[in-house]
């Protein structure tokens, strides 16, 4: 090779080593371009985008709860109150092995059986995204143990929470009620209401009662806070907080003493007790027996607890105050004999001569007096104080069912009184319509006779039956019995009150009242089916006894050591006192208790003599004195 | 005197290159201060390592060209007998086989190779530089290949891309036929059925992720898509130093080293990209410079290589971050945390000014 060609040679490969050079510096600038366009792209055009994602990245919305308002009684007593505990929760997304975690938990802090099942339970309803506790109530101990462990356990946390606290456990359980964690239903329905926002669906909700009735009251307004939170979920500033409000409280007309009077003379019966301000409307108290522990429901109920509640024979939740049905029975004597007055069918003077039965036109029905025998000669003041069969069979008949509807339906049987709290069932005041388009059937007059002395179609809630006491106590004032007296503002501390307006009055001679009033004294004084129970009453004391069937003992004599315990009759009697400026008004209802006069009028007396006079009473004594009085 | 003593340590800097050097460093410290969570051993450590590299950058600045070219081929076995020890008894740190241990201290050979591949082929297609043939291209192939292969099989698809495209520069400057270059481009497309089964199970996750990152956002797609949200949110004047929430929460993985451009780039938005931009642009631009004027072409093969190198780089690893590239083990030159990338990227700097400054000593 001679010099010149590697001379050529190499201007020409420098030439083209400086071509590639070029292009090289092309790819570098074009590549760099394609860069800056994707920056471009990301920065400005995509730019919102992503600066959104980075703030869902960044900020998370925690929900928090407000102080959920106090349910106090008349006198201050607090009946459902919050106080704030740490809970050991588990999010179920986070975590893959539930089993093992809680196990390994349950080697730092006690978990117990019951926990566990509870847990299941509340993981079954809930959606899995939200804390579910596996533990509550931590204490300090517990809480520090777990702490130092808390890497171990990602998705189980440690929250501060509020508790509802029923201080007064039992008492009053069926009209506080309780609350539980929202439901998927709940939830729905709080949609469709337009509030969803105020909760969050691991939220706790009245379920019933008071606390159902007035949630919208006591919740208050669920306050949020923005919190920073870094990959790892840990939160770690509040951004911006808007401070919840507190929920308002509920003051009662409930008196709280009274109520636990009245539920501890009940004793072992089952039953019902309402009584009732005259003046107002205000119930003073509401009792079903038996009650249960609403605290139990607080934390979620185990399926132990709840299984005994639900199944249990005595049906411990139901409220039978507002939801059991029964016949009035003789309790139903007054008002019709105060529609006899009114309508004209009867006079005060006006009298029979018992024979102990009564014949139903031609067909010679018979209708026997609970007395064989008959009660002698009778008028309307005797009839009621010895609760004379015979007599209201006659007057019945006169009436005729369509006028005992539409008089007595006044004190409000046959529908619901309003009371606020959920779940009242109306009972039932038949008519010949109702009848026809009930069972499409003649009303016949048997149906008519049976009415009279509160039985056969008649049905009244316990209810229903203190708040037509209450309206023939005042002559004729109808109110909606309401437990809530006054509701305070927890902003303000601002009373509202639940004005005690009467929702209407009924047109009353006042002679015509006076007359059934004395003869519902003369009940309760010797010779009166109640004389046992009134014995040395401090007050006029009116009131009436009743005995409602169980089960038709057909061609058999009642005999009530014969028949089983749950076969026997329902005790009944209303009352007020004191007779000429009542203070109080009142239904008992004693299921199977057998008389009026010797379970339900004793328990009715004791609740008044503490209410008027503040005696405290003694353990109701098993039943005493059979007298000719005892059977109604 | 001082004036003397300083003309006499910067004969062999290259002004433009030093100062842009500085400014990639000072932009990596900032950045670094706050990807580290405001950690001050972390920068300690960084400027550190920046001192060390700058001196290696000087001390090759001032080494004559005739001493690179003596040693391409010593440094080239060595580096390669040490691969082949990795891959025989290399240690395995996070599933990959990548350093040697040579008793008194471990070494990563891979990270050797970035220099001494390109620093090999460019001697000796100098040597034959009068009689350049497809054979001379072959061999050099060869050389090329068996080192990208050993350490695409430790694994470290980043390192061995590399390598392979320093390795690739060389070839292409020599003039690698277009013929070829369009045979080779042709091959490749052909043959990725066949890369694509030789890909480790990870390796071939990050391509998938690459299409379409949402499939898998906690897994592997998680480092691109967080990192896609750092950019775009930090929009065009960017949320700030300090203030990038991405970085700052714990969202981004790997913000000091391979996904510190995301930081930078949350914090200081569209505005500081371009800045950015345009330094490695300008760092290119004089590389280029520096090669168009090389006097032999072991000079100019090695300054281009290098050159095109520092933007395979940057370009890779802004690429990476911005979510058009494969997730690969690259960081960003100059501003990544990190001693070893920092010293290889010097180095090739200060082999860029030697062959300025020598020029005018090894003509011949």
């Amino acid at each position: 090779m001679n010099r010149t060609v590697e001379l050529r040679d190499l201007q020409r490969e420098l030439y083209y080593f400086q071509i590639r050079l070029a292009i090289a510096g092309g790819v570098v600038l074009f590549a760099f371009f394609l860069l800056f366009v994707r920056f471009v792209y990301l920065q400005i055009f995509q730019h919102s985008y992503y600066h959104l994602l980075a703030e869902q990245n960044r900020v998370s919305i925690i929900p928090v709860v407000p102080n959920r308002g106090l349910i106090v009684d008349r006198n201050g007593v607090v009946l459902a109150s919050n106080f704030a505990a740490y809970t050991l929760e588990i999010v179920p997304s986070q975590v893959p092995d539930l089993e093992a975690t809680i196990d390994a938990l349950s080697r730092i802090v006690d978990v117990t059986q019951k926990d566990r099942k509870r847990f299941q339970k509340m993981l079954e309803e809930g959606p899995d995204f939200a804390g579910v506790p596996i533990r509550t109530r931590l204490n300090d101990e517990e809480v520090a143990r777990f702490a130092a462990e808390r890497y171990r356990f990602p998705g189980v946390e440690i929250n501060a929470r509020l508790f509802r606290h029923y201080p007064q456990a039992k008492i009053a359980s069926h009209v506080i009620g309780y609350i539980g964690r929202l439901s998927e239903a709940e939830f729905d329905q709080l949609e469709a209401d337009g509030v969803a926002q105020n909760y969050s669906k691991s939220d706790y909700i009245g379920k019933v009662g008071l606390e159902q009735r007035y949630e919208t009251e006591l919740r208050g307004v669920t306050g949020y806070e923005h919190v920073e939170t870094d990959a790892n979920g840990r939160s770690i500033r509040t951004l911006r907080s808007i401070l919840p409000v507190s929920g308002n409280n509920l003051l009662l007309a409930l008196d709280a003493k009274l109520q636990q009077v009245a539920e501890r003379v009940f004793g072992d019966y089952r039953g019902a007790l309402v009584a009732i301000e005259p003046a107002t409307g205000g119930v003073l108290a509401l009792v079903s027996k038996p009650g249960f522990d609403p605290n139990l429901f607080v934390d979620g109920i185990d399926p132990q607890n709840w299984d005994q509640l639900n199944n249990s024979p005595d049906h411990p939740l139901n409220n039978r105050a507002l939801q059991g049905m029964y016949p009035p029975g003789s309790t139903f004597k007054p008002f019709m004999a105060l529609a006899a007055l009114e309508l004209g069918k009867r006079t005060p003077g006006y009298t029979i001569s018992d024979p102990g039965y009564f014949v139903l036109g031609g067909a010679g029905h018979l209708f026997r007096d609970w007395k064989a025998g008959g009660h002698g000669l009778v008028d309307l003041h005797k009839a009621i104080v010895v609760s004379c069969d015979t007599y209201f069979y006659g007057l019945a008949q006169d009436l005729g069912i369509d006028a005992i509807h539409q008089f007595i339906g006044q004190f409000g049987f046959g529908k619901e009184t309003g009371i606020d709290i959920q779940g009242e069932v109306g009972g039932l005041l038949p008519s010949q319509d109702w009848k026809q388009k009930r069972f499409n059937q003649k009303w016949f007059m048997g149906d008519t006779i049976s009415v009279g002395i509160g039985q056969g179609y008649d049905l009244a809630t316990p209810l229903q039956l203190a708040v037509a006491t209450a309206t023939l106590a005042s002559g004729g004032r109808v109110f909606r019995p309401h437990l809530v007296q006054q509701i305070q503002d927890s902003q303000t501390s601002e009373l509202t009150t639940i004005e005690p307006q009467p929702v209407g009055v009924i047109s009353l001679k006042p002679q015509n009242v006076r007359q059934v009033r004395d003869a519902m004294v003369d009940v309760t004084r010797p010779g009166g089916t109640a004389a046992w129970a009134g014995n040395g009453a401090k007050y006029p004391f009116a009131g009436k006894t009743g005995t409602a069937q169980v089960i038709g003992m057909k061609g058999q004599k009642y005999d009530e050591s014969h028949v089983h315990e749950r076969h026997r009759d329902h005790a009944l009697f209303i009352g007020y006192a004191p007779a000429d400026d009542p203070k109080i008004a009142l239904a008992v209802l004693v299921e199977n208790g057998g008389h009026g006069a010797s379970t339900a009028a004793p328990i009715a007396r004791k609740v008044i003599d503490y209410y008027l006079l503040g005696v405290e009473p003694q353990p109701i004594k098993a039943q005493v004195e059979q007298s000719d009085s005892s059977n109604d | 005197m001082t004036n003397r003593l300083l003309a006499l340590l910067g004969r062999h800097i290259d002004r433009q290159l030093l100062w842009l050097a500085a400014a990639l460093l000072v932009i990596g410290v900032i950045t670094l201060y706050s990807a580290s969570g405001e950690n001050l051993d972390r920068v300690a450590a960084q400027i550190l390592n920046a001192v060390v590299a700058l001196t290696v950058m000087w001390i090759v600045a001032n080494t004559p060209l005739h001493y690179l070219s003596r040693i391409a081929l010593p440094v080239y076995v060595v580096g390669l007998t040490m691969l082949i020890g990795v891959a025989l008894f290399g240690e395995v740190v996070n599933g990959a086989r990548r350093w040697l241990n040579l008793g008194f201290t471990r070494v990563q050979p891979s990270e050797l190779m970035k220099i001494a591949v390109p620093l090999m082929l460019a001697w000796y297609f100098d040597r034959y530089e009068a009689v350049l043939r497809l054979r001379n291209f072959l061999i050099g192939a060869v050389l090329l290949v068996v080192p990208v292969v050993l350490v695409v099989r430790q694994p470290d698809l980043g390192t061995a891309l590399l390598i392979a495209a320093a390795g690739f520069y060389v070839l292409f400057l020599a003039g690698l036929s277009w013929k070829i270059l369009l045979g080779l481009a042709v091959t490749a497309g052909a043959s990725l059925p066949m890369l694509w089964t030789a890909l480790h199970d990870y390796q071939r996750q990050r391509v998938l992720t690459l299409l379409d990152p949402s499939q898998d956002p906690l897994g592997a797609g998680y480092h691109t898509i967080q990192s896609t949200i750092a950019l775009g949110s930090g929009g065009v004047f960017g949320k700030g130093w300090l203030n990038g929430t991405q970085a700052h929460l714990d969202f981004l993985p790997e913000r000091t080293t391979d996904f510190i451009f995301a930081v930078f780039s949350e914090e200081f938005g569209l505005v500081g990209n371009m800045v950015l931009l345009v330094l490695f642009l300008l760092v290119i631009a004089r590389g280029l410079v520096i090669t168009a004027n090389a006097p032999t072409l072991f000079t100019r093969l090695l300054a281009g290589a290098v050159t095109l190198t520092f933007f395979t780089y940057a370009f890779v690893n802004m690429g990476m971050v911005s979510g058009v590239l494969p997730v690969v083990g690259v960081p960003l030159p100059l501003i990544s945390y990190g001693g070893t990338s920092l010293v290889t990227i010097l180095f090739g700097i200060g082999l860029l000014m030697s062959i300025h400054t020598h020029r005018r000593l090894v003509q011949t």
